[in-house]
């Protein structure tokens, strides 16, 4: 699916009269060829990438005579975030509110996950394991370390769970709610295969259902019996996919939930069925308000702190999430992307497996020329963990002073200060999801007194 | 002063759940060995992250994950236990007398777990590693996508045995009502044979290693192949 119409100019052949299809623009044709020649559907990695209401379709107002702004360099803004005040002994606290996404050792080399891990740590973050255990590059350069337990419970054990700084209970992705996951043979080393019990080289499926609980009751007793077993220290999280974010909240609540994680559909994987991340769940900006308002309904705005997570790219992101009502946000692809994933300095090696620098989305195929969703221990060793820790921690900076720039425009001496009032929507279907006036009017389609 | 036969009770009638766990969780260190806890009424999550050589005797009926994520303890529970008992087991044993609710053993990577009566959905789901004997029959989807270690039913089977399988052996005496997708009966091999054998001493089971037959594996799964597609 593809954003352009008409003649588009840049195809290689096109001349005028030449007009190309709406519907089957080069992309949908060439995938009709491609389902054709091979007979199954189309694995990749990345987040969804067709045109979706998201946050660039907010605006800040900014200060005015009404509103009075912070200095941009001398007046305090605080980023920092406590997560796990409702349940755990030991909640954790972040410097800055945007957290790394669970990648899965496996889907991600060992040597990004110690860079994710070192990145992280410099800015005051946390990092989260992923489908396949926990690895010691990670847990060895992660100060704060999120544990996560998945359907497949690849190399779940208690050790981990006690040495992990909080525990995250993965219900879905927003890449795909209801689906499970899967590493293809190729990236399956010895050393993924022993961590998740499983022989080298075979295709490993993840489960979409958990083995052990099946709905939200029994995940309040599969959630007291993980507090059992680390002495009810760790904050325990719930990660949910986006599609029905407003009776998921209040279910997680329930459930237990010392923290949850909302991931919209334009959520990054590392390999799923195109048709599953283009076209099931929600966008994520349609999810924000639904679970902030389902936790202002129960009381528990703030208190169990929500995570949101899909698309985050940028500093205006992260200002527009919180102002939502989030606490913190979640990145996975940026993140990437900061080590170093689709550098343009390998353009050639791109080439040489048909792919190029920006569009490279194969995760899943190992062979990725920066050295960062492979276990070829050739291509891994391309990534230089200390330098990526690096690029990482100044991405993330950069990130937290663009969120406070637009903080202290709106006045606010928190972060978390920033709110709904201070934003307006630049298309109808943006206010009417982010329940915010359109621009210049005062009209919040679905929400206004006249009904409309 | 605790001696290596001192046995510790505690009565979950007058003493919380989190007060009991607490104290196996520190009683690692160093202290009674053996413990007896009585009046569980159905609670969840009893003796759960034990890591160490106790011996813990549980009796009556006991909720959901019992016992989970056990390391190197021996429990033995005298009644019934609810859903996902021994979940995840590392090692040591777990030994229920009466009859095992859903997802008994589930994930367990190690560890021998031993139902007297029988085991319900799911027993062995996602198993890697553990060994599971029952002596009496369990539910339907048992044994799906089971990774490795090896179930020994002494009844019989219910429908999609082993769906999904990789390469956990299964060993069923009596019938088998459905086998999953790529699941299948294999000749039972010498190998299989002195495994049957030593499980059903280390069970107690009346049994004859003749009596089973073994499924595991077709391994049409392993690597996607289109001519396959329905199955999976
Ligand atoms: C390479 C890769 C691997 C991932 N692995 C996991 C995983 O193991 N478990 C999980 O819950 N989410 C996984 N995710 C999803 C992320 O945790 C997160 O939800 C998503 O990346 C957020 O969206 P963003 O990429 O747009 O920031 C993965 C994402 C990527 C890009």
């Amino acid at each position: 699916m593809s954003d352009y119409n008409g003649q588009a100019g840049d195809g290689m052949n096109w001349q005028p009269g030449l007009r190309e299809s709406y519907i089957f623009d080069r992309n949908t044709i060439e995938e009709i060829r491609r389902a054709a020649s091979q007979g199954i559907y189309d694995i990749r990695g990345f987040g969804a990438k067709r045109k979706l209401p998201h946050f660039d379709d907010l605006l800040f107002l900014g200060a005015s005579m009404s509103r009075y702004p912070l200095e941009g360099y001398r007046e305090r803004c605080d980023t920092s975030v406590t997560l796990g005040t409702r349940f755990a002994k030991k909640p954790i606290e972040l410097k800055i509110p945007i957290t790394i996404a669970g990648m899965s050792f496996g889907a991600l080399s060992g040597q990004a996950k110690e860079a994710l891990g070192r990145g992280a740590t410099m800015a005051g973050t946390s990092t989260t394991t992923g489908d396949g255990g926990m690895t010691e590059e990670e847990r060895g350069h992660s100060e704060i370390l999120v544990y996560q337990v998945l359907p497949s419970r690849y190399g779940m054990n208690p050790d981990d769970l006690r040495r992990a700084d909080a525990i995250e209970v993965v219900v879905g992705q927003g890449a795909k709610p209801g689906g499970g996951g899967m590493l293809l043979g190729q990236k399956i080393s010895d050393r993924v295969a022993e961590m998740r019990n499983l022989p080298k080289g075979i295709d490993q499926r993840s489960a979409c259902r958990h083995p052990d609980w099946t709905g939200p009751d029994d995940l309040e007793i599969k959630i007291e019996e993980i507090r059992e077993i680390t002495d009810w220290e760790k904050p325990i999280y719930i990660k949910i996919g986006a599609s029905r974010p407003y009776y998921d909240t209040q279910l997680a609540v329930k459930a237990g939930a010392d923290v949850i994680v909302l991931d919209g559909m334009q959520g990054g994987t590392a390999a799923t069925q195109d048709v599953f991340i283009e076209h099931v769940g929600l966008p994520t900006l349609a999810c924000i308000r639904e679970a902030v308002e389902a936790l202002q309904e129960m009381g528990m705005h703030r208190e169990v702190q929500l995570i949101v997570s899909g698309g985050i790219r940028n500093g205006a992101d992260v200002a527009k999430a919180l102002a939502l009502g989030a606490d913190a946000v979640s990145i996975g692809v940026a993140a990437m992307i900061a080590l170093g994933d689709n550098d343009p300095a390998y353009a050639d090696d791109y080439a040489k497996i048909g792919s190029a620098a920006g569009f490279y989305d194969d995760w899943h195929e190992g062979k990725d020329p920066a050295g960062i969703s492979t276990q070829d221990p050739e291509l891994s060793k391309r990534l230089d963990p200390e330098l990526g820790g690096r690029r990482l921690n100044n991405y993330l900076r950069t990130m937290t002073l663009e969120t406070q720039t637009l903080a202290r425009a709106a006045g606010k001496s928190d972060v978390h200060n920033l709110e709904p009032e201070d934003l307006v929507a630049l298309t109808i279907e943006a206010a009417a999801m982010a329940r915010v006036p359109l621009a210049g009017t005062d009209w919040i389609p679905g929400r206004s007194k006249d009904g409309f | 002063m605790t001696t290596a036969t001192d046995v510790e009770v505690v009565d979950l009638a007058t003493t919380p759940l989190r007060e009991l766990n607490q104290r196996l969780h520190d009683g690692a260190a160093g202290g009674p060995l053996r413990w007896r806890i009585v009046n569980p009424n159905g609670a969840h999550a009893v003796a759960v992250g034990v890591d160490a050589p106790f011996e813990i005797e549980i009796e009556g009926h006991t909720g959901y994950y019992t016992a989970g994520m056990n390391k190197h303890a021996h429990v033995r529970v005298n009644g019934n236990v609810g859903v996902g008992c021994g979940e995840n087991i590392m090692s040591g044993t777990i030994h229920i007398t009466g009859n095992a609710s859903q997802a008994c053993a589930a994930t367990g990577r190690g560890g021998l777990v031993i139902v007297e009566g029988d085991a319900a959905a799911r027993c062995g789901i996602s198993m890697k590693g553990v060994e599971i004997v029952v002596k009496g029959s369990i539910g339907h989807m048992s044994a799906f996508m089971a990774q490795s270690g090896a179930l020994v039913v002494c009844g019989d089977a219910g429908d999609s045995l082993g769906d999904s399988i990789y390469e956990t052996h299964i060993y069923v005496r009596g019938s088998v009502e459905g086998l999953g997708a790529d699941c299948i009966e294999k000749e039972l091999k010498e190998f299989h044979r002195e495994e049957l054998g030593r499980l059903l001493t280390a069970a107690g089971a009346d049994a004859k290693v003749d009596e089973f037959k073994r499924y595991g594996s077709a391994r049409r799964l392993y690597n996607f192949n289109i001519d396959h597609a329905g199955e999976y």
